[in-house]
């Protein structure tokens, strides 16, 4: 085992830890859900980067190559690409509804909001 | 793609972060291709780094588009990113390594796939025979999510619209 044979697994690591620490440390709703998005990008990645074989090619047959990437990653990713992008509208739909409510779009005022202290901006 | 992912981290202004987002799809497609696969690669391109880049700017429209500084400290979701990770890296040393053709995940179910999917159903794409004739029922299933999630936005934004209509009487 050496360190090229786990690169792409570190890579994948290291994007979804930036992810957590958006969705964890950011109070602004539109960052967290940017956040979201780089987390399940490298969900992706974690699929994608074990189906790939060196010296092959895309599973698309012909006579031409004996090799092939597994093609069963591909189908899982792109189906939550398509539902990825759904819960992304879902959740904008949301921040503009927190933001006709509430008049912001930070967790710490709409926080402060509830609980009845005026808000940060004086608004 | 790593700088561009800590830029991203550390900006404030919304414009940038959501560009910053969109180069970063770009780059995934990139890599994705290099990976050898490209069906997926020309779903994050358009879908990625396209339509989520134009949702956001959109919902950024409706925004405010500067990010307030947050009062919560770093350390603890620093702490707990780094534990995290560490954890998962630890975890990731007992996986097979990159490229190795004895893998599971080469040897179990997708040689069927590869070897007969040609002859079963006429279309040299596998992922495409996949995707809409072996699993075509499971498609059906995105498209539902599709659909309600639609349906969600529109119900959530038409309440929105009504409101404002009766806001000025």
């Amino acid at each position: 085992m050496n360190f090229g044979s786990h690169f792409s697994y570190a890579m994948t690591v290291f994007l979804m830890m930036a992810g957590l620490f958006v969705v964890i440390a950011r109070g602004n709703l539109i960052k967290q859900l940017v956040g979201l998005g780089i987390l399940q990008t490298s969900v992706y990645l974690l699929y994608i980067a074990p189906g790939k074989l060196i010296g092959g090619t895309a599973p698309i047959i012909s006579a031409q190559f004996q090799i092939y990437s597994n093609p069963l990653p591909h189908v899982l990713i792109l189906t939550a690409i398509v539902v990825g992008v759904a819960t992304l509208a879902l959740g904008l739909a949301l921040v503009v509804r927190i933001r006709e409510t509430y008049d912001t779009i930070e967790e710490d005022e709409i926080l402060a909001r509830d609980h009845g202290e005026p808000a940060h901006d004086g608004a | 793609m790593a700088i561009t992912v800590i830029v991203l981290v550390r900006s404030r202004n919304l414009f940038s972060v959501v560009v910053m987002g969109g180069i970063y799809s770009f780059l995934m497609a990139t890599v994705l291709v290099a990976l050898d696969a490209p069906d997926v690669a020309m779903t994050e391109a358009s879908v990625g780094a396209g339509m989520s880049t134009v949702l956001l700017l959109s919902a950024l429209y409706l925004c405010r588009s500067e990010e307030a500084k947050s009062l919560r400290g770093l350390w603890l979701p620093l702490a707990v990113a780094v534990t995290t990770g560490g954890m998962l890296v630890f975890g990731t040393l007992d996986l097979p390594a990159f490229s190795d053709p004895a893998a599971p995940i080469h040897t179990h179910v997708a040689p069927r796939y590869l070897n007969d999917a040609l002859r079963e159903t006429g279309v040299p794409n596998v992922v495409t025979d996949v995707l809409a004739s072996y699993r075509g029922f499971d498609t059906l299933g995105e498209v539902t999510v599709v659909f309600t999630a639609g349906a969600g936005v529109i119900a959530l934004l038409r309440r929105r619209r009504n409101r404002k209509q009766a806001g000025p009487q």
